[in-house]
């Protein structure tokens, strides 16, 4: 006789955002092989924006169901537990989709004439091939699908209910960026680089968060959190295998800090971040962190506190040990650092750290803090590097018809862009200051919020240690800010010093003698001490929609800093019972 | 046979993997620890569904097969695109992104 067949029970509602946003990646595959080439960009566009779109209003629908499900004391469960979704995880996607729509206009950005990616990346850097496919001017529209299929994961990561589904999804929002991060159209070589780099570490650390995934049911007998969970309290796995769960759990959210970028996973987040296209880039940092930060809550706040008392004590001293120095060595490394996009990165990193003091406290205070300090950092990345993207080195000094090429990274080169472009100029200030956590801007609420409630959980050590390096960051965020308002620019000081040769000979090698003045003190002279052989700097004025989101992003910062009330209560209320 | 020796031999096999992709050079050789240490974690899956009668362990084990050929895939384009560059594919030599 053979069992009978029990169909499976589907609540298709719920999967709505995930099957929009994945469905439109697929869809995006198809329209690459059939769509002529001159639709072909605007099509894909359109369609990620779409996706994104649907998939915001589908979670919007969804909150009213999810929220009277934790008022009844259930949590919503899909597919069989495959996918647990509670007011925090909607919040976090709902957070994620926005953000990635304005990454997405960001990507899609052509100010500088032509796309920030490389017209067929497949090729060798500087060959015939690549060079006949620049000229035809091949327009490379893979991005929107791999950027759709990462965001599809992304959504998925935070509601995982089971570890299986939580690996599947790590590995669906992992691969595209890897490959996105190679697809560089200026400095293909770094490129390239940061993408061998991302993805070995990445997966290598995927391996170790499934290699604890295998320890962890091999102690509980089963892969769904809640019945982890279970077995953790009633004491149902494995016998006096108390070990195999500590390092199965120890393992997991290794792999997961890794995708945030914590000490002492760390070390590629600088040179991916440096090396991969900047709208790239923009995207990852924001939106990586804040799935990944969903998925370590889950993982955290369902496991954990139920372990016994020793293993909480040794789990709580590893998370501050992570957490400081987290936040001390990003702080300090981001001051010698002379490449705005590494400065970002350790500034990344060190807000990893922050974000930790939100997690490691390990109360229900605390979630809502670690998720507003999520969007609120997410809002300044996207903005910052949207502008870093339209800070462009030209072939040539001066003259209108001076080729722009890849980003000028170099902090030398970032001198005196308020005076080239004041708004720009402004609004990147006002990004560094949220960064900073300077009162009026999202950045100090997300601080005061998070370190709030970690004093509150008893971790006042930690609060005060990330308040000491939020000092140390405002010292190399303010630096930018002295940089870009109080120094005149590199090529019109060399210009002034140096009449008779071409101010390209000038800030080639040495340096030029306006850094000797005494408007450089000695912060200003360490960042722009090397500088790279460098022609001119322009900032590009931009296309409509990257000027959109960066005042988006600028207005957001402000909004949430100056009237957070509403925002916090809504996090709050939707988080005070599970993430 | 004692089942637990097969974890044991799936925790070796994963450390050997782990050692391969923190000492070597070669980043071919570096990929092919990161694929012995999913292995390894297969083999610690199907054992631990052994154990405890449950069918889920095998069942992922299935879906890592799928993950590793995935990243076959994206690792060696993009080791490729490297090496053709570089006539390289030794990771010391990647080292242009510093500082």
């Amino acid at each position: 006789m053979t069992p009978a067949f029990i169909e499976p029970v589907v609540d298709w509602f719920y999967l709505v955002p995930l099957l929009v946003v994945l469905g439109a990646g697929v869809v995006g595959v198809l329209i690459e092989a059939f769509v002529p080439d001159r639709v072909r960009r605007d099509v894909q566009l359109w369609l990620a924006l779409a996706a994104l779109a649907g998939g915001l209003v589908a979670v919007v629908l969804q909150w009213d169901d999810i929220n009277g499900a934790i008022a009844d004391q259930s949590v919503v469960q899909v597919l069989g537990g495959s996918l647990v979704l509670t007011p925090a995880t909607l919040l976090i996607q709902g957070a994620l989709l926005v953000i990635a729509t304005l990454a997405l206009i960001v990507i899609a950005d052509r100010s500088s004439g032509n796309d920030a990616f490389a017209p067929t990346a497949a090729a060798i850097p500087g060959s015939d091939y690549e060079e006949i496919a620049r000229r035809r001017g091949l327009v490379q529209t893979e991005v929107f699908p791999l950027f759709l299929f990462s965001v599809g994961g992304m959504l998925l990561f935070p509601a995982a209910g089971d570890l299986l589904t939580m690996f599947i999804a790590l590995e669906v929002l992992s691969f595209p960026l890897y490959v996105l991060s190679g697809m560089a159209r200026h400095r293909r070589l770094l490129s390239q680089e940061a993408s061998l780099k991302y993805f070995l570490l990445g997966a290598f650390s995927s391996a170790l968060f499934l290699f604890g995934m295998a320890l962890v049911y091999g102690f509980a007998g089963t892969l769904e959190l809640r019945f982890i969970a279970n077995a953790i309290i009633t004491g149902t796995g494995l016998e006096g295998m108390d070990m195999v769960l500590v390092t199965g759990l120890v393992l997991m959210i290794a792999g997961l800090l890794f995708k945030v970028g914590a000490v002492p996973f760390h070390q590629w987040t600088p040179d991916v971040y440096a090396g991969a296209p900047t709208p790239i880039t923009g995207f990852m940092a924001a939106c990586t962190k804040m799935a990944a930060f969903g998925a370590v809550l889950r993982v955290v706040y369902w496991t954990v506190p139920f372990t016994g008392k020793e293993i909480f004590d040794a789990f709580t001293a590893g998370m501050w040990t992570i957490a400081i120095a987290t936040m001390v060595l990003g702080s300090v490394v981001a001051v010698v650092q002379h490449d705005i996009k590494r400065v970002l990165a350790y500034s990344s990193i060190a807000h990893a750290g922050f974000i930790l003091v939100g997690v490691t406290a390990l109360s229900y205070e605390a979630i809502p803090a670690t998720i507003f300090y999520l969007g609120a950092y997410g809002l300044a990345t996207v903005g910052a590097f949207a502008i870093v993207h339209l800070v462009r080195e030209t072939s040539t000094v001066h003259g209108d018809d001076a080729l722009i090429l890849g980003e000028a990274t170099h902090l030398s080169q970032w001198a005196g862009l308020a005076r080239r472009s004041p708004w720009l100029a402004g609004a990147f200030t006002l990004f560094l200051l949220s960064f900073a956590g300077i009162p009026l801007t999202a950045g100090f609420i997300g601080k005061f919020t998070v370190f709030s409630a970690a004093v509150a959980a008893g971790d006042w050590p930690l609060a005060l240690v990330g308040v000491l390096a939020s000092a140390v960051a405002v010292f190399f965020y303010v630096r930018i800010v002295v940089l870009m308002y109080f120094v005149a620019p590199a090529d019109e000081a060399a210009a002034r010093t140096t009449t008779d040769t071409p101010a390209v000979d000038a800030t080639d090698g040495s340096a030029p003698e306006h850094w000797d003045t005494p408007e450089a003190g000695v912060g200003l002279r360490l960042a722009t001490a090397p500088a790279r052989a460098a022609a001119g700097v322009q900032v590009l004025r931009g296309g409509a929609g990257i000027r959109v989101v960066v005042a988006l992003c600028a207005l957001g910062t402000i909004a949430l800093g100056v009237f957070p009330g509403p925002v916090l209560d809504l996090v709050a209320e939707a988080t005070k019972f599970i993430p | 046979m004692e089942i637990t020796n097969y974890l044991v031999l799936a925790a070796i096999l994963f450390a050997i993997g782990c050692a391969t992709v923190l000492l070597r050079r070669s980043a071919i050789i570096v990929f092919m620890g990161i694929e012995l240490m999913l292995n390894a974690t297969n083999l610690a899956f199907v054992t631990f569904a052994r154990m405890h009668g449950d069918l889920s362990g095998q069942v992922i084990a299935f879906f890592v097969m799928v993950v590793a050929a995935a990243e076959v895939v994206v690792g060696l384009a993009i080791i490729v695109a490297i090496f053709r560059t570089r006539k390289s594919a030794s990771v010391d030599d990647v080292n242009l992104l510093k500082g």
